[in-house]
């Protein structure tokens, strides 16, 4: 399976890239996991992702949660709370 | 276009008479205009850059005015909202709502900006005296929007 993944603001900043493709090979199933993957890249990625952090999900551009479920070709954004208007 | 997201100034004048041209039973326009400060948490503020999710930005948009429009009697609403480095005094964003009486426009006005301030992915980045910084998101504006949940 593979993911889109795209990062915005601090998140952005912090993990020091904008997007990425993934391509999972283990079995991960929702947003929640894919969370959790990425913090165990470490470093960065661990902080900027950690529990208890502030992260917000879409899934395909709508907001998501961690039990949302991922798809094939689906696009996954973390973001931190939003602050516009 | 309901909804605009965009790096140029709009002009109220010209939005509100589009918004209503040809439109004779409208009998109510309530606006709210957000402007850029120059204070922000003790500190001066010399410019911000504001950062959005170009696709989902403008669906989230799009979706709350429709849920405006699906709870109250209202005619049209438009949203437009700034996005790139902006200065203090400069406008933000413009949610205007047109209606046959004015209840059901300021209520509505009100549901849609609180609605875009918790549910909108915009992010503002300040630029001040000790540097760059993410504005943090208010617990404020979580609890504005809460009230519409049970109101109405």
């Amino acid at each position: 399976m593979q993911i889109n993944l795209k990062f915005f603001a601090s998140l952005r900043e912090a993990v020091g890239t904008s997007q990425e493709t993934l391509v999972l090979t283990s079995d991960l199933k929702t947003a929640g996991q894919v969370r959790e993957f990425l913090c165990q890249r470490g470093g960065v990625w661990a902080d900027a992702l950690a529990e208890g952090r502030a992260v917000r999900i879409a899934c395909n551009q709508e907001m998501a949660d961690t039990s949302t479920l991922i798809s094939d070709g689906c696009e996954l954004a973390f973001f931190p709370p939003v602050t516009g208007g | 276009m309901p909804v605009r997201v965009q790096t140029h100034d709009f002009d109220l004048t010209t939005e509100i008479a589009q918004l209503r041209a040809d439109t004779p039973k409208v009998g109510a326009v309530v606006t709210f205009v957000g402007t850029v400060r120059d204070l922000n948490e003790g500190e001066h503020v010399a410019e911000m850059e504001l950062e959005h999710y170009p696709g989902m930005t403008e669906k989230a948009l799009e979706d709350i005015v429709s849920q405006a429009k699906s709870r109250w009697d209202i005619f049209d609403a438009l949203v437009i909202h700034r996005v790139g480095p902006l200065k203090p005094l400069e406008q933000i964003v413009l949610v205007a709502v047109t209606s046959a009486h004015r209840g059901e426009a300021f209520l509505a006005c009100e549901f849609i900006i609180d609605y875009l301030k918790t549910l909108a992915p915009f992010w503002k980045k300040e630029q001040t005296p000790s540097g760059a910084r993410w504005v943090d998101a208010r617990v404020s504006d979580d609890e504005a929007m809460k009230k519409w949940a049970k109101a109405h």
